[in-house]
Parts: structure tokens; sequence; C-alpha cells
């Protein structure tokens, strides 16, 4: 598979045990979607270890200029992997973060450097480890159904993983993957972007939506919960002022969507 | 006919940035012209290896030049003035314009016809000939109609690129004499042509701006599409080119790399109408070109990026505009609402050098930080590392070592700086995060309506009932 410049990476045989790296938005808004992560890992016959001390990858802070509070948080995050198994993030943006960022983030301190760059060559995207790691191919026993995909600006350039993404659907045999205008374009969610211009932020969001809908299908997929929770609250929300009485725009995290398809339990 | 100074605007984003995605038109013109460079340039590379392999020997030329820079632009002085080019170094602005005005003043010119140039915009140039009652008439299409209607360029490439035909037509037909409306395209150039052909035979000075600095030969490469640069740069009899000092490069070859990326990046052209090399004033066996020939150096801050190792990447861009014919909030709001020359992404990491970070904080946080720009910059500037650097520094307390930039600290509010303490405060306690994410999934029907401006566009967002980590002890037991 072909990978944005400078993203190529060599993939480990799959492993007998992983991390999961649940990111907080999941753990807070979304532990479907990370119950799920750990249903589809563990079907793979991949151990699935949550250590519990983790909290937040610290790139709300990191983007918002205000490293040092970053650093603390991320400090946290570093020491919670001690065996050397993959860390499985089911989030394009934070695995980037722990990937790409973390490394620049400590590259004044060469101690705790040393750990960040040995962890971030551990770090992987679900979709990516599905794909280049699992070897995940399950049979798709849904009904036919539409979907897009959302994918977002870090799993895109900074992972290369909208791919993987875009071939875990391309395999289930009863989904359409609907074509949408501007796929590569931003969703206008950028972190703190989204309180500190609201407007232009509403007007890239209402932008993706429409081209979503647009799109002729009512149901978005994406690998990144940050995305998702702009995308369909802005949807929801344009329902209510159109009065609109079932919503136009539904969506979830990729990872249950793949598990719904693929056997696992019916929602 | 007046242009508005507008570059030490930068704190008015907000409200500037409001009425543009307001307004519908607008909105309009940047989007269909924004997807139309987007596919033009997409044509253009083809092949993703080739791409690649002439972004990294773009990178690596502008990199080597920045690393020699000093002795470069020294080694430019030299071989410019054994070909009869005076050299000006302007450290600000007023200096630069006090030496167009000398040049000016010491030959009686009157009349100016100019090139595209943004460094000419950066230091307000046509305010200052203005002021001295010179008349300095802009001759790229785009440019001359943004000085008809009294704007600034709203984009660095295509300057009015904010204006569809019709409000061209209408431009023309209020402010032309005997011009009758039309938004006919080939029509209006022609007539926007008849206008300045007259003056290009009349004017007493040209002035251009310059794409590369050649330090070897002493050579001044300019590209444009309408020959207007080549009348600029030959016709008057005196000849002013202005450019930052950044623009320098070693050898001649440089420039055919970089010129095989820099057409592609900016318009989706496999190459430019018209090439310059300019190499000096007219020789005595020569019939065309100007008696005299100057180059004005501008540093105006750019020395600051030169300085850090970071920031210094800064000055690798070649003008090209990919960065905003790409950028989602760019494509929403025009050039216009940033307020400064340099608009978009390339704007928002530049104008803090030039305008000093007080001035120019607001606009490093107009970015989503998609990387759509650091995608598409054909010399590899690490666009958005530099916006979170830059970022960084407009908020750190005033004195610390984060703060090494003019005007650092000045976008640190105490509100906002408190509520970054507490958030690390609780993501990096244990016991902490798990209690208050623990209150916040138990009282979750107390969850505020209003999320500030989260809900001002969306619904509210709901914390799940159990957390994550809930249901994992859950189904361990």
């Amino acid at each position: 598979m072909e990978h944005p410049h400078g993203l190529s990476r060599i993939y480990p045989v799959k492993p007998a045990d992983v991390y999961l790296f649940a990111t907080c938005l999941i753990d807070q808004f979304a532990p479907e979607a990370g119950m799920d992560t750990i249903r589809l890992l563990e079907r793979e016959g991949i151990t699935v270890h949550f250590p519990e001390g983790q909290t937040c990858c610290g790139q709300p802070a990191y983007t918002s200029g205000y490293p040092e509070e970053a650093r603390a948080v991320a400090r946290l995050q570093l020491d919670l992997f001690p065996q050397p198994w993959p860390v499985v993030v089911p989030s394009g943006s934070c695995a980037a973060m722990m990937r790409h960022h973390y490394p620049k983030l400590f590259a004044d301190d060469p101690p705790v450097l040393a750990k960040a760059e040995e962890l971030a060559q551990r770090i992987f995207e679900l979709t990516e480890f599905l794909v280049q790691v699992a070897g995940f191919a399950h049979p798709d026993s849904g009904e036919p159904c539409t979907v897009a995909l959302h994918t977002s600006c870090h799993a895109r350039r900074e992972m290369g993983s909208h791919e993987t993404s875009a071939a875990l659907l391309a395999n289930l045999e009863h989904v359409a993957v609907v074509e949408q205008a501007r796929i590569e374009e931003c969703c206008g969610f950028g972190g703190t972007f989204a309180i500190r211009h609201p407007d232009i932020s509403e007007a890239i969001v209402t932008d993706k939506v429409a081209s979503l809908k647009d799109s002729g299908t009512r149901r978005v997929v994406s690998a990144d919960c940050g995305c998702l929770f702009n995308i369909l609250g802005r949807a929801a929300r344009l329902d209510e002022i159109a009065g609109s009485p079932a919503p136009t725009l539904e969506g979830e995290h990729i990872a249950s969507f793949l598990w719904r398809r693929t056997g696992g339990a019916e929602q | 006919m007046s242009q508005p100074v507008h570059f030490h605007a930068a704190a008015d984003f907000a409200d500037r940035s409001l009425a543009a995605v307001n307004d519908a038109g607008l909105r309009r013109n940047f989007r269909s012209a924004m997807d139309y460079l987007q596919t033009k340039r997409r044509a253009q590379f083809t092949d993703d290896g080739e791409l690649e392999l002439l972004r990294d020997l773009g990178q690596a030329i502008r990199r080597h030049a920045l690393a020699n820079l000093p002795d470069l632009l020294e080694q430019l002085e030299a071989r410019l003035t054994a070909n009869g080019v005076v050299v000006h170094w302007a450290e600000t602005p007023a200096a630069a314009n006090a030496v167009v005005l000398e040049i000016a003043a010491r030959t009686d010119a009157k009349r100016f016809v100019k090139g595209k140039s943004m460094v000419s915009e950066e230091v307000g140039l046509n305010h200052a000939l203005e002021a001295a009652g010179i008349e300095a008439l802009e001759t790229d299409m785009g440019e001359y109609i943004v000085q008809l209607a009294g704007e600034a360029p709203s984009h660095i490439i295509m300057p009015a690129i904010h204006k569809t035909r019709q409000q061209i037509g209408e431009l023309f037909a209020a402010r032309l004499p005997g011009v009758a409306y039309t938004e006919n395209v080939d029509a209006l150039i022609s007539i926007g042509r008849e206008v300045l052909r007259r003056k290009f035979a009349e004017a007493d000075i040209g002035i251009s701006g310059v794409n590369f600095a050649v330090a070897e030969t002493g050579t001044l490469f300019l590209v444009e599409n309408e020959g207007n640069g080549r009348m600029c740069t030959t016709v008057p009899r005196i000849h002013i080119a202005i450019t930052g000092i950044e623009k320098v490069v070693a050898k001649l070859e440089h420039v055919a790399a970089l010129n095989s990326l820099l057409p592609r990046s900016a318009t989706g052209q496999a190459v430019e109408t018209y090439q310059n090399f300019i190499t000096g004033p007219r020789q005595a066996d020569e019939l065309d070109g100007p008696d005299e020939v100057h180059l004005i150096l501008l540093d105006n801050g750019r020395s600051q990026a030169y300085a850090d190792l970071q920031l210094r990447a800064t000055l690798q861009c070649i003008r090209c505009g990919a960065c905003m014919n790409h950028c989602p909030v760019y494509a929403r709001i025009g050039g216009h609402a940033y307020g400064t020359t340099y608009p978009g992404p390339i704007g928002a990491i530049i104008s803090p050098h030039l305008l000093g970070l007080d001035a120019a904080y607001p606009l490093v946080f107009a970015s989503t930080l998609c990387h759509a720009c650091v995608e598409v910059c054909p010399v590899r500037i690490p666009i958005t590392d530099i916006l979170i650097r830059l970022r960084n520094e407009a908020q750190a307390r005033p004195g610390s070592a984060d703060a090494t930039l003019r005007g650092s600290g000045a976008g640190r509010k105490t509100l906002v700086s408190t509520i970054w303490r507490a958030w690390s405060l609780v993501y990096s306690r244990l016991r902490l995060y798990r209690l208050t994410s623990w209150f916040m999934s138990r009282g979750r029907a107390l969850s505020p309506i209003e999320q500030g401006a989260w809900t001002r566009s969306r619904t509210p967002l709901v914390p799940a009932p159990k957390r994550l980590r809930d249901l994992i002890k859950e189904r361990g037991k």
C-alpha cells in the first residue's frame, strides 16, 4: 500500500499482545468504540492490555501553544507501556501525536526523549494495525448499505491511515462506500480551533456536512472521534433548526461499524 | 485612488473573518477559485514520485541558500555591482521607500509603472509614492484591478481573485471614462491593456519584484504571464527591483529546479509565459533596456526568522501560494480577512517577523493544523510545526525561555492559561482524572446544554453513562 512521502514504515509480525491507548474522548464520550476496538483485536487472537493509568495524549494543550502543560500530561503516558508490544490507538490524530509529536515535545530532555522515540516506533492507528499487522480478513455479514468515510487530517497526512480505513471498508462485500466531494478537506474541528474561531469552524463543518449528505448516504464512519463529534453535532443542530423529525446524518466509529458488519453482536 | 494601509491590522482578524464567512458572494468566489486552482495543480503533478523528488530538491536548494545566506548575499552584491546594478540594503520599509524616492528625486521621475511585487506591497511603496505626488500604476492585470478598486491584493499570486468578472466589469465601467459594462473576460483584458500600454511608453521608472536572485551570476530572475513585467523592466529608463533578502539562491541551475515547482504549484501552469533573466542595465552595444538598474534588498524582520534554526524554514518560501489555495480557513474567509500583506498559512508564519508577534499573533491561531499546506508546499516548509511554535511564543510568559521573538507573550491571557494549567493538572494526575471523569459520567444528566462556542453551532457533547475504563472493569469480573 502506498504511503504519503515519509510515512512508510516497517510493520512487525502479528503479536500475541498489544496495548490499547483508547484516548480521552473514547474513555469519556464513546466507550463503545473502545470496547469494539478490544473485540476486533481479541478476535484476531491478540490479548489486549489496557493500562489503567492512561488519560490523554496531551494534544489539546500541545496544539494550543501550552507545551509545558502538554508535557506534564504526555509524560504520564510514557511509562504506561513497559513491554515491547505495539500500542494500538483508535484515533489517527492521537496516534499522530504520540508517533510524530512526542519526540518534538521532549526534544530538550534527552532521557525522556529516548523513551518518547522508542514508544513512537510502537504506535499504530487502529485501522493501520488491523490491515498491516493483524491481517484483518472477515466477511461482511450485514445487510446491504451505503456509507461515507471521513478520514481525519492527521490520519491522512501524518499516519497515512486513510488508506487502511478505506481498504477495510472496501473489503465489506455489502457495503457501498460513496464518493464525496472534497474528501481530503478538514472538517473544521482542529481541537481548540472550533472554540477559538467558532464562525470559521462552523463554516467549514457546515460544508463538510453538506458534502457528506450530497454524497447520497446518511451514514458516516471515521476512525477519529473528534471529527465525528464535530460533524454529527453540527448535523444534529442543523436538523433541529430545520425541524427534521429524524436525523439526516448518523455516524459511528469505524471500529463499531466493522465489528457489527463482520459478525459482532447486534446493536 | 488610494489603497488602504492594511498590514498592521491583524488584531481585527476576528471581526473581519466573521464578516467574510457571512458574505455568501465572497465565499462562492473563493470556493470556486480554490477548487479550480487545486484541480489545476493536481493535473500538473500526476507522478507522485517525481513530485516528491522535486520537493526534496526544492527544499535542499532553499535550505542550502539560507545556510549560506550572509556569504551568498555578499556574492550577489559583488556580482550585481560588477554587472552594473546598484544594490541598496534596506532594514525597514521606510528605508526601502526612501531609496526609491531618492532615485525619483535625483532623476526627476514623476511616472512609475509597477510589475507585480508583494514586497512593494509589504513596504507600502504606493502610499509613499503617492504622498510624494508620484503616480504609480500597477500593470499586472490583477493588481491593476485592485488598485482601481482602492483595495489590497487578496492573494499573493492572484490579487483580484476575490472578484467575479461581473464585479470587474462594473468596476471598469464606473472608473474608466468611456468604458461600457461588459463581463466578457477577453474584452475586459483588452480594456485594461489599452490603458496600460500607453502608460508603459510614458513611464520614467519601472518597479518589479524578484523571484530568485542568483548569487553566482548576479542575475535577477522574474516570472510573469502578461508581459507587463518585461515592459516594466525594459521600457522605462530606470528599473528598480525590490525583494526580500531570503530570495537569493547560489547557482543559476537552482533556478531551473525551483521554477519546475513554482508555476505548477502556484497556478497549475507547466511554465510561465515570460521568464526574465535580468543581468544589468543596457550595454553600449545593446538596443534595449534601462539606463539604470537598482536592486533593493529588504530585511524587515526576516533576520529574526533567520536567527532561529526552526523558524528559518519560513524563509524557504518561494511565494507560490499553494498553501493558501489548499487552506480550508483561507477558502472560507479570503485574503483580506487576514489584514496582512501575505495571507493564508505562509502569511501566518511570516507576518510575526515583519510586524511583531504582538500585532500578528491572532493569525497563528487561524489554522486547524490540518496539514494541507504542509502536504502541498513545494519546498517542504513545516508550516504546522512553525504555527505551533509561534502559538507557544505568543502565549509564553514574558521573560521565560519560550519568549524569544519581538512581541512574544502578547497573546497570553490569564484566564486561558489558568484553564490550561487546570486541564494539565487533571490529566496528569491519575486520581484527579479518575475522579473528574467519574463525576462527569455519573452526572451526565447535569451536563450543560450550553457549552460555549461548541453549542453555538452543534448539539451538546454528553458523557457516556459509563467510561471505557468502567466497562473494561465490569467485563473482567
